[in-house]
């Protein structure tokens, strides 16, 4: 059909559309200007729901390809396409755009024009990365989308914001500028070798690259996809950037933006550089496992809610990446699909953040307390998401991170030892923040007047929710789709080992969905 | 060589003589004019250069000599010429407005600096020391009255005359280092000089004294470390459109003269010069960048980041190859188009009570002004090199070359710096969008600058997001100087 091959590039540059349009709106329309902006992202949700449905579940291929000539001199093209890897972080993407929109239709109410501007700018640079099939135009897109969120933080953010905006900038564009030197290297040696200019990440790797070049290009490319993970000790733009960005802001970082550095690696460092991606596996599960404990044990001490969530972000991404090194099916599945699950509630709990700072104006958990007496329906929506968080059974977390340990314990069992010590603390320090913030008298006056969610605040958080029982009682249909390019990657990743693992399409055997969810209230 | 004069070889003068012919109209039409019509100079100037523009387009493809050699006209000429007529155009539509609020005379202004423009056109088509030695002369005097313009300005002074001490004395040093050639091989032209060359060991004392002395003097004109000391004060201290001048034209033709002497004369000595531009390309772009991190003034700022990008660029001639000239080409075309977009907007803030060079000067412009703020941060972004802007398809493109030829650490020191260059460039953008304005901003209006800024917006974005013909005419443009 002939929309299949225009899809992606509809989808990418439909914000865009919408950013222009927003620009023509006459100062002061603030109704205008956030209409238009909710109904193109939500348009190009609606849009991005046609892929999913005409995708096909059985090819490692690029689905949806559309390859176009852009600059020929230096073997540029335009070439995006889209596989089981991609599939559901596309999704994602256009799904946390259109919460976020939403979500900042109340609290941004200044310069609105040009944030709705960058959000969707934001949201075109976004999905170009998980699309462009060309390493050319992959940085291009990579690049863009510092931008509005630096915009975003400096603007709309908090106390520190010009301090958070430049560290947040200047961190991922040190990464980035080093993976392009990565780049070129490959580009100049298939150039060498073979007498083609080209960035099709494909072709540029073949015949295969040597060993030592091999290691050089994985470790620029590892320093800019650690910083976006962000990996420890790479970590220390997260906590800033995620404090003081607007609740939004905070919500498109966390669910989106941390993903490009796991998908960098799974979409370029294994397949292009296999060799080197197995001699660094060490390298990778250390500073996971690192993460993992460090971020946890950190967040359990923040005085602010917000720096709590940023720091079990680290946390939580070190289990994608420990995920994705093991190098077998279960450990990258459950690492995508924790993407997934991690870009859904730890953006939810930002939202959930957000809702009581627009109320409050304070973050600190000292200020809060007892809330569910006079906020219930907040207080649920704040528990499901908190359980989802932790990885409860019957929620989506729990697939991802039992994956993930599945897949590491296969490796060592020292691996999933310490991401199990990670899953205790993680309940601890969740737990513990719920407790603190929503049971227990009410200890200050201002507290007792809040209201309950309204109707838009609401909408922001159940398409979230819902997500996170399907994927938490139903994942087959999310694993199945990215069964097939799993393995491929796998194929890749493992050609010249030793002790390759038959790449078997190993799914999980269907979760006991008996688990219902009667969470609402934690067990405490 | 035969020295008889061909009366047919005016034609390949025509696009120089166009602009030379509009400046001396210019001057005697201010004589004849009243004070009224007097401001029309300024559009009268502009077509003669979109005219120069057209014979110059007529121009390509060609690949002919003329006067014995002393002039070639060539694509690479072209090239330079079409850069330097854009240029010259947009620093005549920034001045139109410049003039007006500081009253000072225009038709001088106009004269002076077509002038400049056909001896830089004749730079670039030089095909012989002694004629790429005089027009180089002819374009330095008219730029440094052109410093001096603001008579009553002492900043104005004090750059004319600095500009005109370290530039005579750069202008000797070049000299010098062409006598050396001269000296060793019997003559100007500059094929021939590669020619004789060949046979000559490379440890000759005077074949590398005359490489090194050509090298600081034209380091001099482009302004790279450690040559460069004079360039922020002028920078700071000359008329606005006269530093965007200097900045991209000036400069522009200093990389054409320094290109056809090292490429066609002295390729042999390719091994020493390319040991000599690493360390100097690594030791500019990082002088640069850091010490522009340290600047309250934007036109200091500007001026060390131009320091900077003279290092990016000569990143291309250490590569050296075809990749290497053709991305120096593209890159400063790019700079062209980003470096005197900035300064347009600087031109946009000084009205009579602001100067507007300084960074605060800038504070929320974004609200009062959003569109000038807007066309600043592409400028910006495309300093940086930030896509989809012309700045990242230039660098993009130099550190491909560099990386081609394995200058691996050269690349990596050039990337390093476009971090460092964030800093500052991103803290203009913080004030004109996180600051407020401390008062209502004034500004200066103007048709004039309205379109240049258009035209340098349109240049950043077009070339940055379709950059095929462009990269195409570079590549086309060395054809024939290389090798």
């Amino acid at each position: 059909m002939q929309l299949d091959s225009w899809i992606l590039t509809l989808i990418t540059f439909l914000p865009t559309v919408g950013a222009v349009l927003i620009l023509l709106v006459p100062s002061g329309r603030l109704g205008a200007m956030r209409g238009l902006a909710l109904a193109f992202s939500t348009a190009t949700f609606v849009l991005s729901l046609w892929i999913p449905w005409r995708f096909n579940m059985v090819t490692a291929d690029m689905q949806f390809v559309q390859q176009l000539p852009w600059i020929p001199t230096i073997g540029v093209s335009y070439y995006v396409g889209l596989d089981g890897i991609s599939l559901w972080l596309v999704l994602l993407t256009t799904l946390l755009s259109a919460i976020s929109v939403l979500a900042s239709w109340g609290p941004i109410t200044e310069r609105v024009k040009e944030y709705m501007v960058f959000m969707l700018l934001l949201e075109t640079g976004m999905l170009g990365v998980f699309l462009a099939l060309d390493f050319f135009l992959f940085y291009v897109f990579w690049e863009v989308m510092l931008v509005p969120m630096y915009f975003l933080i400096g603007v709309w953010g908090g106390a520190r914001k010009l301090y958070a905006a430049i560290k947040f900038f200047l961190f991922t564009l040190f990464g980035s500028v080093l993976m392009l030197l990565g780049i070129l290297a490959i580009y100049s040696y298939h150039h060498a070798q073979t007498g083609e200019y080209t960035f099709n990440i494909f072709r540029m790797v073949e015949p295969g690259l040597p060993p030592n070049l091999q290691w050089w290009v994985w470790l620029s490319f590892f320093i800019a996809f650690a910083i976006k993970v962000p990996m420890f000790p790479f970590h220390t733009w997260l906590p800033d950037a995620h404090v003081e960005a607007p609740t939004a802001g905070s919500v498109i970082l966390a669910g989106v933006l941390l993903k490009m550095g796991t998908y960098g690696f799974l979409r370029f460092s294994l397949p292009m550089l296999p060799d080197a991606s197995r001699e660094f596996v060490w390298l990778i599960v250390v500073l996971s496992v690192i993460a993992i404990i460090y971020g946890a044990m950190v967040s359990m001490v923040q005085p602010d809610m917000k720096k709590l969530i940023a720091y079990s972000s680290v946390s939580h991404m070190g289990f994608v990446t420990l995920g994705i090194f093991a190098l077998n099916a279960q450990g990258i599945q459950g690492s995508i699909l924790q993407m997934v699950n991690h870009g859904l509630s730890t953006g939810a709990l930002f939202l959930i953040v957000g809702l009581i700072y627009d109320r409050r104006h304070t973050r600190m958990i000292a200020d809060l307390g007892g809330l569910s007496s006079v906020m219930p329906v907040y207080a649920t929506c704040f528990a499901i998401i908190m359980l989802s968080s932790m990885g409860l059974p019957g929620l989506n977390g729990f697939v991802g991170e039992i994956l993930i340990l599945l897949g590491a314990f296969r490796v060592d069992w020292r691996w999933a030892a310490a991401g199990a010590i990670g899953i205790v603390l993680g309940a601890a320090y969740l737990l513990w923040l719920y407790q603190r913030t929503m049971f227990g008298p009410i200890t200050h006056p201002e507290n007792r007047t809040l209201t309950d969610l309204d109707g838009r605040e609401l909408a922001t958080l159940v398409p979230i929710i819902v997500l996170c029982f399907w994927i938490g009682l139903y994942p087959m249909p999310f694993l199945n789709a990215m069964a097939p390019s799993v393995n491929k990657v796998l194929q890749k990743v493992n050609a010249k080992t030793l002790r390759a693992e038959a790449p078997a399409p190993v799914l999980l055997p269907a979760l006991p969905a008996a688990r219902p969810a009667e969470e609402g209230k934690p067990a405490r | 060589m035969s020295a008889t004069f061909n009366p047919a070889d005016v034609w390949l003068l025509l696009p120089e003589l166009t602009v030379a012919g509009c400046a001396t109209a210019v001057l005697i039409l201010d004589f004849c004019l009243g004070e009224r019509v007097r401001t029309a100079l300024g559009w009268f100037s502009v077509l003669g250069l979109l005219a120069a523009g057209v014979l110059a387009a007529g121009q390509v493809g060609q690949r002919t000599a003329g006067f014995s050699g002393m002039l070639l006209v060539d694509p690479f000429a072209v090239y330079f010429k079409v850069i330097f007529l854009v240029a010259t155009l947009l620093i005549i539509l920034m001045a139109m407005p410049y003039l007006k609020v500081e009253q000072v005379g225009v038709g001088e202004f106009y004269a002076i600096t077509l002038y400049a423009t056909a001896a830089m056109m004749l730079m670039g088509g030089a095909g012989n020391l002694l004629s790429l030695y005089v027009a180089l002369e002819t374009m330095s005097v008219s730029i440094y009255v052109l410093c001096g313009y603001l008579k009553r300005d002492q900043k104005s002074n004090e750059a004319a005359l600095k500009y005109l001490l370290m530039g005579a004395f750069s202008s000797g040093v070049i000299l010098y280092g062409m006598v050396m050639l001269y000296g060793l091989t019997g003559t100007l032209d500059l094929r021939e000089v590669g020619t004789a060359l060949k046979g000559l060991p490379l440890t000759n004392p005077a074949l590398v004294l005359g490489m090194v002395m050509l090298t600081a003097g034209f380091g001099f004109k482009i302004a790279m470390v450690p040559f460069h000391m004079y360039i922020p004060d002028v920078y700071e201290g000359a008329p606005t459109p006269v530093t965007a001048y200097i900045a991209v034209a000036s400069e522009a033709a200093g990389f054409a003269a320094m290109l056809r002497v090292f490429l066609l004369a002295m390729p042999v000595l390719q091994v020493n010069w390319t040991m000599l531009f690493w360390v100097l390309a690594a030791l500019t772009m990082t002088v640069g960048n850091v010490v522009a991190v340290a600047q309250t003034n934007i036109k200091r700022m500007l001026a060390y980041s131009g320091i900077a990008h003279v290092g990016y660029t000569l990143i291309g001639l250490v590569a050296g190859t075809e990749t290497g000239i053709s991305a120096m080409l593209l890159y400063v075309l790019a700079y062209y188009f980003m470096t005197a977009g900035a300064f347009a907007v600087v031109v946009y803030l000084c009205s009579g009570q602001v100067k507007g060079d300084r960074i605060e000067d800038f504070s929320g412009l974004a609200q009062a002004h959003p569109a000038a703020a807007f066309a600043m941060l592409i400028f910006l972004l495309s300093l940086t090199g930030i896509p989809p802007t012309v700045g990242f398809v230039g660098k993009f493109y130099l550190f491909s070359a560099a990386i081609e030829k394995g200058f691996v650490w050269l690349a990596v020191i050039a990337v390093v710096n476009s971090v460092i260059s964030l800093f500052y460039y991103m803290r203009v953008v913080m004030v004109m969008y996180m600051r407020e304005s401390p008062s209502r901003l004034p500004v200066n209006r103007s048709v004039a600058l309205t379109v240049a800024l258009a035209l340098a917006v349109l240049g950043t974005l077009v070339i940055g997001v379709y950059p095929e013909p462009f990269l195409e005419a570079a590549r086309a443009s060395i054809r024939g100087v290389l090798g």
